[in-house]
C-alpha cells in the first residue's frame, strides 16, 4: 500500500517543481497552474452557482456525464449479456449469429458516430447509443466465450436432473456468467469513458468531456487538469464498486474452479 | 430364455453399430441386461466403452441397430431416467452442496424459474439432506464445491445423480482421479447405494481389479477383427461377458495381487 503511493507522490512532486519553476519565470503562465490556482477554479465551478445560469457547472457536468455513461453501460451490459448467452449456449443461434457478432464488434464505433448523429440527432440518445454500440459487442463476445467454457458435463448433468433447456439457461448459465459479466463491464468501462468523452467533445452542451474541450480554447489547464483527475477518480470508484459487488455476491467465483 | 423368469430385461442392444463417418467404433453389439445388475466395462482407450455409455445416456445415437430401454428405444436426450457421474466437472460450482441436490427438485416443480422459495422449497430440503447424509456429506451441506476434496465432490455428484430416483446409474470413470484410499471408501459407498436404491449400474473403468471387485458382470470391449492397413475399418464389440461372483472378503488389493500372480 505504502509502496504504491510512492510513484504518485513522485509525480505530484515533479509537477510541483515544474509548475513553480514556470510560474516564477512568468506569473501568468497557463500551462502548469499551481494547485492553489486549480483549487480556486474548481471552487468556483463546484461551489458557486454560475452567475449567468444559476447552475453549479462542475456537478451538472458530472451528473450529465455519469447519467450517459451508466445508461449506456447498463444497456450495453444487458444487450451484451443476452446476446452472448444466447449465442454461447444455443448452438442453433451460434451458427448464424456468431460471425455477424464478430464483424459488428470489429466496426470502429467512432467511425459510425456521424451516422448516429444523423439517425438519432445531436442530443442524449446518440451519445448513449455510441456507448452501447461500442461496448455491447465486446461484452457479448466475452460472455459468449465464457458460456462456451462451461463444461459440457454440467449441462448433461442438469439434463439428467430433469432440467429443460430454459431451466439450464436460467439456473446453470446465468448465475455462472453474472460474475463474468461484471468483469467484462469493468474491463470495457475504459472504452465506455472514451466513447462518452468523444461524443461530448463533438456535440454537446454539458458534460465533463464537453467542458474539457470547451476550455481548451482558452488553454485553461486549471480546469482541464482537475477535470481529468476527477474523471479518473470516478472511473476508479466505479471499478472498485463493481469489483466489490462481484466479490460480495459471487464469492464462489473467486475460489478457483470447482 | 432362462433368465426371463428372474428379472425383466431392462436394457437390450440388438445388432448395435456406431460409426463416425467411416470410423467404425462399435459393431454388432448384442446384449441383454436385467434390472439390478452392476456392469463394469473395461477396455483400451478408444475401444468404444465410453461411446456405449454415451448412447445409454442419450448423448449419442446408434448408427444402426436398436438400443432398447424396457423394450422401447432409449430416449434420445439425457433425462431423469438415467443418472450420470462423470470423472469431474459434474457439480455446479455456484451452488452449495445442498442446493446442488435440491436443484433437481426445483427443475421438477418450477418449470419457469427453476427455483423454489420458502415452504415450497422446505418440503424438499429434508429429503435432500437425508440423501446427502447417506453419501457422507451431512456435515458439508452449506459448503461450496470448491471447498470440497475430490472424493467429496464425487460423493456430491453421486447424490445428485440419485435424487430423481433413476432406474439406471451411469458412471464414467468416476473414481479415476481419486487417491487409492479414498477410492476404497467410494467403492463401499457405491455398493451400498446400489443395493439400497436397487439400481442398475453401468460403470466405465480402466482399472480391471476395480471392475472385478464392483461388478456382477464384467464386459471387455475389444476389436474382433483388425485390418492393419485400415485401423478404423472395424469396430469394437464386447469380447468377454463375464459373470462375476462377488466374494465379500475380497478387496481390490487382493485382486491386484491375483492379477500380478497370473
Amino acid at each position: 500500500m505504502l509502496l504504491g503511493i510512492i510513484p504518485f507522490a513522485l509525480i505530484v512532486l515533479v509537477y510541483l517543481l515544474a509548475s513553480d519553476a514556470r510560474l516564477a519565470e512568468n506569473a501568468t503562465d497557463k500551462l502548469l497552474p499551481s494547485f492553489l490556482q486549480m483549487g480556486e477554479t474548481i471552487n468556483t465551478y463546484a461551489l458557486n452557482a454560475s452567475k449567468r445560469t444559476g447552475e453549479y457547472l462542475f456537478w451538472d457536468d458530472t451528473y450529465s456525464s455519469l447519467k450517459r455513461l451508466l445508461l449506456g453501460m447498463g444497456i450495453a451490459a444487458l444487450f451484451g449479456f443476452m446476446l452472448g448467452i444466447l449465442t454461447g449456449a444455443i448452438p442453433t443461434l451460434h451458427a448464424p449469429l456468431a460471425p455477424l457478432l464478430t464483424v459488428v464488434s470489429l466496426v470502429p464505433p467512432m467511425a459510425i458516430l456521424p451516422i448516429l448523429f444523423i439517425v438519432f440527432g445531436l442530443d442524449e440518445l446518440s451519445k448513449v447509443a455510441l456507448i452501447v454500440i461500442g461496448v455491447a459487442p465486446i461484452i457479448a463476445r466475452d460472455i459468449q466465450r465464457c458460456a462456451q467454457e462451461i463444461p459440457r458435463e454440467q449441462l448433461i448433468k442438469a439434463q439428467t436432473l430433469g432440467a429443460s433447456s430454459w431451466q439450464v439457461l436460467v439456473r446453470v448459465y446465468t448465475p455462472q456468467l453474472l460474475p463474468r459479466l461484471i468483469n467484462s463491464v469493468r474491463l470495457s468501462l475504459g472504452s465506455g469513458w472514451l466513447f462518452l468523452i468523444a461524443a461530448e467533445a463533438i456535440a454537446s452542451t454539458d458534460g465533463l468531456g464537453y467542458r474539457i474541450f470547451l476550455v481548451r480554447r482558452y488553454m485553461s489547464m486549471d480546469v482541464i487538469l482537475p477535470y481529468v483527475a476527477w474523471i479518473t477518480l470516478l472511473a476508479f470508484l466505479l471499478d472498485w464498486l463493481l469489483a466489490n459487488i462481484s466479490k460480495k455476491c459471487f464469492a464462489w467465483h473467486y475460489q478457483g474452479a470447482a | 430364455m432362462a433368465n426371463a423368469v428372474t428379472a425383466p430385461v431392462l436394457i437390450e442392444a440388438k445388432n448395435l453399430w456406431k460409426k463416425y463417418g467411416s470410423n467404425v467404433v462399435l459393431e454388432r453389439l448384442n446384449i441383454r441386461v436385467t434390472a439390478g445388475e452392476f456392469i463394469t466395462m473395461v477396455g483400451t482407450s478408444g475401444c468404444g466403452k465410453s461411446t456405449f455409455l454415451k448412447m445409454l445416456l442419450g448423448m449419442e445415437q446408434p448408427t444402426a441397430g436398436h438400443l432398447l430401454l424396457n423394450g422401447k428405444p432409449i430416449p434420445s436426450e439425457p433425462d431423469q431416467s438415467r443418472g450420470i457421474v462423470f470423472q469431474q466437472y459434474s457439480v455446479f460450482p455456484h451452488l452449495t452442496v445442498l442446493e446442488n441436490v435440491v436443484i433437481a427438485r426445483e427443475f421438477e416443480h418450477s418449470p419457469l424459474l427453476g427455483k423454489l422459495f420458502g415452504k415450497h422449497k422446505a418440503k424438499y430440503l429434508a429429503d435432500a439432506s437425508a440423501l446427502l447424509e447417506s453419501v457422507g456429506l451431512g456435515n458439508a451441506l452449506k459448503k461450496y464445491p470448491h471447498e470440497l476434496s475430490g472424493g467429496m465432490k464425487q460423493r456430491l455428484a453421486i447424490a445428485q445423480a440419485l435424487i430423481r430416483q433413476p432406474q439406471i446409474l451411469l458412471l464414467d470413470e468416476p473414481f479415476g482421479a481419486l487417491d487409492p484410499g479414498i477410492r476404497a471408501d467410494m467403492h463401499q459407498l457405491i455398493l451400498k447405494l446400489w443395493r439400497e436404491h436397487q439400481l442398475t449400474v453401468f460403470m466405465v473403468t480402466h482399472d480391471l481389479s476395480e471392475g472385478f471387485y464392483l461388478g456382477t458382470r464384467l464386459w471387455v470391449f475389444d476389436k474382433l477383427r483388425r485390418d492393419p492397413h485400415a485401423p478404423e475399418a472395424y469396430g469394437a464389440s464386447i469380447t468377454y461377458d463375464l459373470p462375476v461372483t462377488r466374494k465379500t472378503d475380497q478387496t481390490p488389493a487382493d485382486l491386484k495381487a491375483a492379477e500380478i500372480a497370473l
